[in-house]
């Protein structure tokens, strides 16, 4: 009969898509998988209280790699802290007050280009007007690169995830009188947030790997600097540096290193869910 | 929730802005004050770390030196970015001047041609620089080849084809391998000599890391490292003739025995390379690696430490260059040196060095 | 009203407009967020706009000796001062192209499967795993890549290749090259993987925003997943879609140090799909710290501003295809 041949075949497309989203997650985690396992194997190797207590040492010599971690973590945070607040108000500008118009086109698109450019010219711009101007490395520098490189994602995903409230949401909370602001604050991000987290661990994940635009803002620092006008140490230089060498030791810094920045992603993420709490809808 | 992240993150730079304050506060006390940044090539850069970290213990004095390319180092001290520059490819004179650069040598090492034959050992197979530039080229492709088989009489050949490695990023090594190949093989003229060439065949590995890797993982490779890799990791060597027609393996004492054969007092800015040079036991393909600062400096200060931690590492530092496989000048080079910086002055027009101690 | 459209229009925001018991502080408020939200907006503008001109200063003199060759030459020969981006160009397209077509397909799947197939406990350990992926970093792709996945490929699938591939067939030039793994495929693989994490994560966000009501009642008339999925979910979310391939291609076409490591690094136009290339990105990367000619470094810059270019025009393709489909 007719019903059931159609649903034979819709059964089986059905089977067929379910089998394929299995074995794609299935190998989303295969290759997590193998990537963690080379992780874990070559940079345990290295893992003990000095690499959170002592800096970088030179080949031979005894050290860890807590300038290098420090001077991420700073770098890191204050790039974030700039990235948020100008990538979420310009998604903000893109989802609810530009829409169609000719200049919010336009903005969206450069967002987008911005989006791949490649983290190196990033660097080398930021170069051009802190670095040479001021005829000094600094992690100031470094910072401003490592945000141009989060705002394109922050801004993207924002945008989307707040074009995709629904409407009755805003034209409730405006029927019962809060101005426009209050709608966008206390509705709208409200009910966005768990996506707008997503954006933020993204380009927070995107920009503490990064090393290209370091090189050229921040350089790198053999020893501990808190001081963010001078080169600073970072991780993702220093393990380019070491991971090349021709030194053993160097190396197995390195694979712990590359850990430590894996496991430190890992954790916010974590810590950042459950800070939020949010309800799964489905 | 957001209220919460947003606390989080401000406790965490709180943190930073006090980690300022007392790094600033540590700083005013130190010597120098400010920390000394150089950039530049790769290849010193474990021993200047090595150095640093020798020199900050004796003096206190904290020398910062980050390796982003003999390109870069040249470019950071036009700019005036860092307090020196570094750099595996010496300037001539004109451009020197043209910026007002003093240049020194401070080490030196050499590059390794390295092989993959199952069943050869290091030191088993000889090669002659037009056969390598041959071999570069492409014009011979197999190890049993008769060019090949010509300088190597009793040595058991495989029938592999060549693979050629060389570097896919520009680099000081790839700059001392195709002049030393300029110079001894009229027909590499077709390619030249750079940081970065137009390989005519083979692939490019990155970094030395790259090329070893290729290497080791290929049957039949040849590729080109420093002497630091080709040691660390045990790879096979080839013997090279060197000028004088000796068959020699690329050891410590060979490269120094190629330093020594030159004469450096015939060198304006220390512009010499050092390869091909005659000695029976020189290694044809070594190299030094040079400093680059500017002859008038606003900050007499920060150029006298400069001046002050090469003197510390002349004195001082050639036990730890011989522990990271590099070559330290022999001694008359650094006398020369030494002399030579009278030629940085300071604001006043006196030279920051204050003399030989 | 079928359920696509009622679905579409649910999703379509339009502008708020406030209310009529508006207080003049409200109003002033207001005027205040929008200004600070379009100065945010403009500064983005700014820091491009400032790239670009900074780049095409840098890469001008390039440019101005090479003219319109610069495009069309694939050889680059740092001694004779020659340079064309044929070669890059070519890599960093291929690359993406095929790291998209890799990935897109894989995103789509592990999202899908985080919302409407996943056991409820599994959901959040599995997200969290898949946004790890994101959290590596590149350089830790790169090492992995060259010391880990290309040895495995050039043994397990490039030499069986090679050797089954009948002698002078069309078979054997393409799947011609070295055996070492080094080669646009192993490049486009890698990116892949990397690309992979953020597609997902944004396309899952984008797929939780779709009412349950819209998919219950979908499912209430008798869907498979399957029909739900093609038919409710993703059309609803198709605008926020093609903004997550947008996030993923533009990470495939700038990532520099993973693709560096593992692509093998030989300019001019790739013969196989094992041949070693080079993009955009990895050319700059690998030379721009040691190129120290006035042209060599003009060269580079050129490239970069090149790169912008290719994204441009592809971007803009994107969205002349998208424009076209929203209204057919």
């Amino acid at each position: 009969m007719i019903s059931s041949s159609r649903s034979l075949t819709r059964n089986l497309g059905n089977g067929v898509f379910l089998v394929f989203c299995w074995a794609a997650t299935a190998l989303a985690l295969i290759a997590l998988a193998a990537i963690l396992w080379s992780l874990l194997k070559q940079g345990i190797g290295g893992l003990d209280l000095n690499v959170f207590t002592k800096s970088t040492p030179a080949p031979g010599s005894e050290g860890g790699l807590l300038n290098a971690i420090l001077g991420s973590v700073m770098m890191c945070a204050l790039a974030m802290l700039v990235a948020v607040i100008v990538g979420v108000l310009a998604g903000t500008w893109l989802s609810e007050y530009a829409k169609e118009s000719r200049y919010g086109s336009l903005v969206r698109f450069l967002n987008d280009v911005l989006l791949s450019a490649p983290s190196i010219l990033v660097g080398l711009f930021v170069y051009e007007i802190l670095v040479a101007p001021l005829k000094g490395f600094s992690g100031y520098a470094g910072a401003v690169a490592l945000a141009l490189l989060a705002v394109p994602v922050i801004t993207r995903t924002t945008e989307d995830v707040l074009r995709l409230q629904p409407v009755a949401l805003r034209e409730a909370s405006v029927a019962l009188g809060a101005p426009v602001w209050r709608t966008i604050l206390a509705v709208i991000w409200k009910a966005a947030q768990s996506g707008m987290l997503t954006g933020a661990l993204l380009a927070f994940a995107r920009i503490s790997g990064e090393t290209a635009p370091l090189l050229f803002t921040a350089l790198n620092n053999q020893f501990l600097n808190l001081d963010m006008r001078h080169p600073m140490a970072n991780l993702p230089v220093v393990i380019f540096q070491f991971a090349l060498s021709a030194y053993d030791d160097w190396r197995r810094l390195a694979w712990t290193g590359a850990m430590l920045i894996a496991v430190s992603v890992l954790a916010v993420t974590i810590i950042a869910r459950l800070l939020t709490r949010e309800q799964r809808r489905s | 929730m957001i209220r919460k992240l947003a606390f989080a993150l401000a406790a965490t730079l709180a943190l930073a802005a006090c980690g300022q304050q007392d790094a600033a506060n540590k700083g005013a006390q130190s010597q120098a004050g400010v920390q000394i940044s150089g950039a530049g090539a790769t290849f010193p850069a474990p021993l200047y770390a090595k150095w640093a970290e020798g020199q900050k213990a004796a003096t206190g004095l904290a020398l910062n030196y980050q390796a982003i390319g003999s390109g870069g180092g040249i470019k950071q001290i036009e700019a005036s970015t860092v307090a020196f520059g570094a750099s595996d490819k010496p300037l001539k004179t004109d451009e020197l001047d043209k910026n007002g650069l003093v240049q020194f040598p401070t080490v030196m090492g050499g590059v390794v041609p390295v092989m993959n034959l199952p069943g050869i050992a290091a030191g088993q197979v000889k090669l002659t620089g037009p056969l390598l530039a041959d071999i570069y080229l492409g014009k011979v492709a197999k190890w049993n080849d008769p060019a090949i088989a010509k300088v190597n009489a009793g040595v058991a050949l495989p029938n592999l084809p060549i693979t050629v490695v060389h570097r896919s990023d520009g680099s000081g090594t790839s700059f001392l391998f195709t002049s030393y190949l300029s110079a001894v093989a009229p027909q590499w003229a077709s390619v030249g000599a750079s940081d970065s060439v137009a390989w005519p065949s083979g692939v490019g590995g990155k970094g030395n890391d790259g090329v070893a890797a290729y290497v080791k993982q290929t049957p039949g490779a040849i590729g080109y490292v420093e002497y630091a890799y080709a040691k660390q990791n045990n790879m096979t060597s080839a013997l090279l003739q060197n000028a004088d027609g000796q068959f020699v393996a690329p050891t410590a004492a060979n490269f120094a025995a190629a330093a020594l054969g030159a004469d450096w007092t015939k060198a304006p800015g220390f512009y010499l390379l050092l390869l091909n040079q005659h000695g029976a036991n020189s290694w044809p393909i070594t190299g030094a690696t040079f400093i680059l600062m500017h002859k008038q400096q606003t900050d007499a200060a920060t150029a006298q430490s400069v001046l002050k931690f090469f003197d510390w590492a002349y004195a001082n530092g050639d036990a730890a260059a011989g522990s990271l496989d590099y070559v330290p000048l022999p001694t008359d080079v650094k006398t020369l040196v030494r002399k030579s910086w009278a030629g940085v002055v300071g604001p006043d027009g006196k030279p920051v060095y204050p003399g030989a101690h | 009203m079928r359920t696509e459209d009622y679905a579409l229009s649910v999703g379509t925001s339009r502008t708020i407009e406030a209310g009529p018991a508006r207080t003049a502080r409200g109003a002033a408020l207001d005027r205040l967020f929008e200004a600070l939200c379009f100065s945010a907006a403009t500064l983005l503008l700014t820091a491009l706009a400032g790239i670009i001109v900074a780049l095409a200063i840098g890469g001008w003199p390039a440019f101005a000796k090479f003219g319109f060759h610069f495009f069309t030459t694939a050889t680059w020969d740092p001694v004779a001062e020659v340079y064309g981006a044929l070669g890059a160009i070519t890599g960093t397209l291929a690359t993406s192209a095929l790291a998209l077509v890799f990935a897109l397909p894989l995103a789509l799947g592990v999202s899908i499967f985080l919302v409407e197939l996943c056991p409820t406990v599994l959901r959040r350990p599995i997200g969290t795993a898949v946004e790890l992926l994101a959290g590596i970093p590149s350089i830790v792709y790169g090492m992995w890549g060259l010391f880990v996945f290309a040895p495995w490929f050039a043994l397990h699938i490039q030499m069986p290749l090679m050797m089954a591939a009948p002698v002078g067939s069309i078979w054997e030039k393409l799947v011609a090259g070295v055996p070492n793994g080094a080669n646009i495929l192993t490049a486009s693989i890698i990116l892949a993987i990397m690309i992979l994490p953020f597609m997902a994560a944004t396309l899952r966000e984008l797929m939780l925003t779709v009412p349950a009501q819209v998919r219950e009642s979908a499912y209430g008339l008798g869907s498979t997943t399957f029909e739900v999925i093609r038919k409710v979910s993703l059309p609803y979310v198709r605008t926020g879609a093609i903004g997550a391939v947008m996030l993923g291609l533009g990470r495939a076409l700038g990532e520099t140090m993973a693709v560096t490591f593992i692509i093998g690094n030989a300019h001019g136009l790739p013969t196989s799909i094992f041949a070693s290339g080079a993009t955009i990105a990895s050319t700059i990367a690998n030379e721009f710290a040691e190129a120290t000619g006035e042209m060599h470094t003009a060269s580079l810059i050129a490239l970069g501003l090149v790169l912008f270019v290719i994204t441009f025009v592809v971007l803009a393709l994107a969205r002349l295809l998208i424009g076209r489909q929203v209204q057919a």
